[in-house]
């Protein structure tokens, strides 16, 4: 082992060294506006106050909204903006695609329109009237994740086929499918909303909007878990993604399946993101411009871009949550109209400044 | 020790034949050009060879080890390929000659897995661009940068499609001189499919002709003729020696001088 070799795996390690950094920054980041989004809203309560309250102390109504009502709404943004992020990642590297995501693939559309039908044709949801953000409780979340689950595996079915059988669609080809397909789903869901009757369009007009409220603890319970198990794979195939990045025939002589590959990861990631969108409406562009800011910071490297993506896709979701809750307080603006309000503009800054990517 | 037996491939599409009974031998330390026009079937050899387009007759042994009855990993612990187009990379120079590594990593790159990598970036004169993004390199630089993940591999058999197609002379001559050098050292075959015929004969020692589909021939530099290469490329040549160096000079045919195009 010469000097030179010594001081460039030095370099090396500082470079890695600076990635892991980047991770916890952002995680620290996020737990930080966590933590005010728990404190913050019409009832104010000190963080010290929201510690007392996970620990089952501290004044009673304070617990309870920090308990029943913030807690699961941030831990809804957590689970639904690390996932969308993540798919958002991994369908960018299987499918070397830089626009790709749930929402411009259509899946999110299709498990929107899955959605619709499990509130409307199976009876999914039961409509309350108290106020708009609460106009639908889905008291069987089961059904509608299997519906938005299927509905989302159609779009990416179909994805699949036409990158698989048109090698020479390019990315912008497989956008516009993407598009097709969202609409051809949008107007699916208006002829379901066509021939239901009010409260149902009206339900199932709520839940396009997106609302993070409206998860229960069973349901983020469920996306914990597709999400948790998801993760596993993508970390496990990291180094095959990263792989990948160097095209399918070095992919492949470097001893990655990446038929298997890419279709497992295709499946799994409309798998979290159809379910993600299932329980709280669909969310646009987190997937998108999460992993983008990342691959600015750690490379296309996707030891580190899957966890920072993650990350990131979490705090963008508290922080748009938090904006629309607070910004006109009592009101709560819906969530997907603030990530699209915020998610676009951030979007064509990152087109204007070149994507870092597959240029 | 690389044996092609009776390789015959298709794509299934088009059901026309690509490749009709190939078969050769290469012998450690040995470097063999796949040589012909384009459209030969060269690339499509050389991706059969690392079961990228998996044959449909015939066999492909390394080292008497049927290629296509290994694990994925076990394949490409024995063969590394350079495809002849690469993507434009967003990742350091170290971490893609790390990913040559993936088929011994388990969980995560072990410090032996880097201590190689660090061997191989210096030997490959790239020290100087380790932590720098490959999409910022040259031509010539890059193309380097993909040899060094492919003997990053540690393979028995080095498959190199057109290496030097994007460099300049100089680049062209120290690419080939480190591939043989370093393949000398760890005793590996090396395939190449070349196009210009003066770097295949300064520096290989094996070459096969293909022409529509089967071998034309192949051998030693002896089979290197100005009727071969007539036949296979469809041009005039002669070879001269300059300074004992064989040389292929193409000459201007009849149509050429009385259309004054030279």
């Amino acid at each position: 082992m010469t000097e030179n070799n010594v001081s460039q795996l030095q370099q090396y390690n500082t470079f890695i060294r600076r990635k892991k950094i980047v991770f916890f920054a952002v995680l620290f980041a996020a737990i930080l506006i966590a933590l005010f989004a728990v404190s913050a809203g019409s009832l104010n309560i000190s963080v010290n106050e929201v510690f007392k309250s996970f620990f089952g102390k501290g004044d009673e109504m304070s617990r309870i909204a920090v308990l029943s009502i913030r807690l699961p709404r941030v831990t809804a943004a957590i689970l639904v903006g690390a996932a969308l992020a993540v798919s958002g990642a991994v369908m960018q590297c299987v499918l070397q695609n830089p626009l790709a995501s749930a929402s411009t693939l259509g899946v999110s559309q299709g498990a929107a329109f899955g959605a619709a039908i499990g509130i409307i044709v199976f009876g999914g949801g039961v409509v309350n009237s108290d106020s708009a953000a609460t106009a639908v409780s889905i008291n069987n979340p089961y059904i509608v994740s299997i519906c938005a689950f299927v509905c989302g595996s159609l779009s990416t079915l179909v994805v699949i086929l036409l990158s698989r059988f048109k090698k020479d669609l390019g990315p912008a080809g497989l956008i516009l499918a993407g598009v097709a397909l969202s609409s051809l789903f949008a107007g699916g869901s208006i002829l379901l909303q066509y021939f239901a009757d009010e409260t149902k369009i009206s339900s199932v007009v709520f839940w396009t909007f997106g609302n993070l409220g409206s998860a229960a603890w069973s349901e983020l319970l469920i996306l914990a878990v597709i999400f948790a198990v998801s993760m596993l794979y993508f970390m496990l195939n990291r180094w095959n993604y990263n792989a990948m990045e160097s095209g399918a025939d070095t992919a492949q002589s470097l001893g990655v399946n990446t038929k298997a590959v890419m279709l497992i990861s295709m499946g799994v990631c409309s798998l979290v993101a159809a379910v993600a969108v299932s329980f709280v409406g669909i969310i646009s562009f987190v997937g998108l411009v999460a992993p983008h800011i990342m691959r600015r910071f750690v490379g296309n490297d996707y030891r580190f871009l899957i966890p920072c993506s993650a990350v990131a896709g979490a705090l963008l979701l508290i922080i748009a949550d938090t904006f629309g809750r607070l910004i006109i307080a009592p009101v709560i603006l819906p969530i997907g109209a603030i990530t699209s309000f915020f998610g676009a503009p951030m979007f064509l800054y990152l087109l204007s400044r070149g994507l870092r990517t597959y240029a | 020790m690389l044996e092609v037996k009776n390789v015959s491939f298709a794509y299934s599409r088009t059901k026309r034949n690509i490749l009709e009974n190939i078969s050769f031998a290469v012998k450690n330390n040995q470097c063999i050009a796949i040589l012909g026009n384009n459209g030969a079937g060269k690339s499509t050899l050389i991706k059969c060879i690392d079961r990228i387009c998996p044959v449909n007759k015939g066999a492909v042994l390394v080292d008497g080890k049927d290629v296509y009855n290994m694990s994925k990993n076990l394949l490409a612990q024995n063969i590394s390929y350079v495809p002849q187009i690469s993507a434009s990379l967003n990742m350091t120079v170290f971490d893609l000659v790390l990913l040559g590594r993936k088929p011994y990593i388990k969980w995560d790159a072990t410090s032996h897995d880097r201590n190689i990598v660090s061997d191989i970036i210096k030997k490959m004169k790239l020290e100087d661009f380790a932590m720098r993004y490959v999409s910022e390199l040259s031509g010539g630089e890059a193309q380097k940068v993909l040899l060094a993940r492919a003997l990053a591999q540690e393979p028995k058999l080095l498959l190199l499609d057109e290496p030097t197609s994007n460099l300049d002379p100089r680049n062209q001559h120290e690419v080939l001189q480190i591939i043989k050098k370093i393949s000398r050292e760890h005793n590996t075959c090396l395939a190449i499919v070349i196009h210009d015929l003066n770097l295949a004969i300064r520096y290989c020692d094996h070459f096969i002709f293909l022409k529509d589909a089967k071998i034309f021939t192949s051998g030693t530099l002896e089979i290197v003729t100005p009727q071969n290469i007539e036949e296979v490329y469809g041009i005039h040549v002669n070879i001269i020696q300059h300074k004992g160096i064989p040389v292929i000079v193409p000459l201007p045919d009849k149509k050429m001088t009385e259309d004054k195009i030279i």
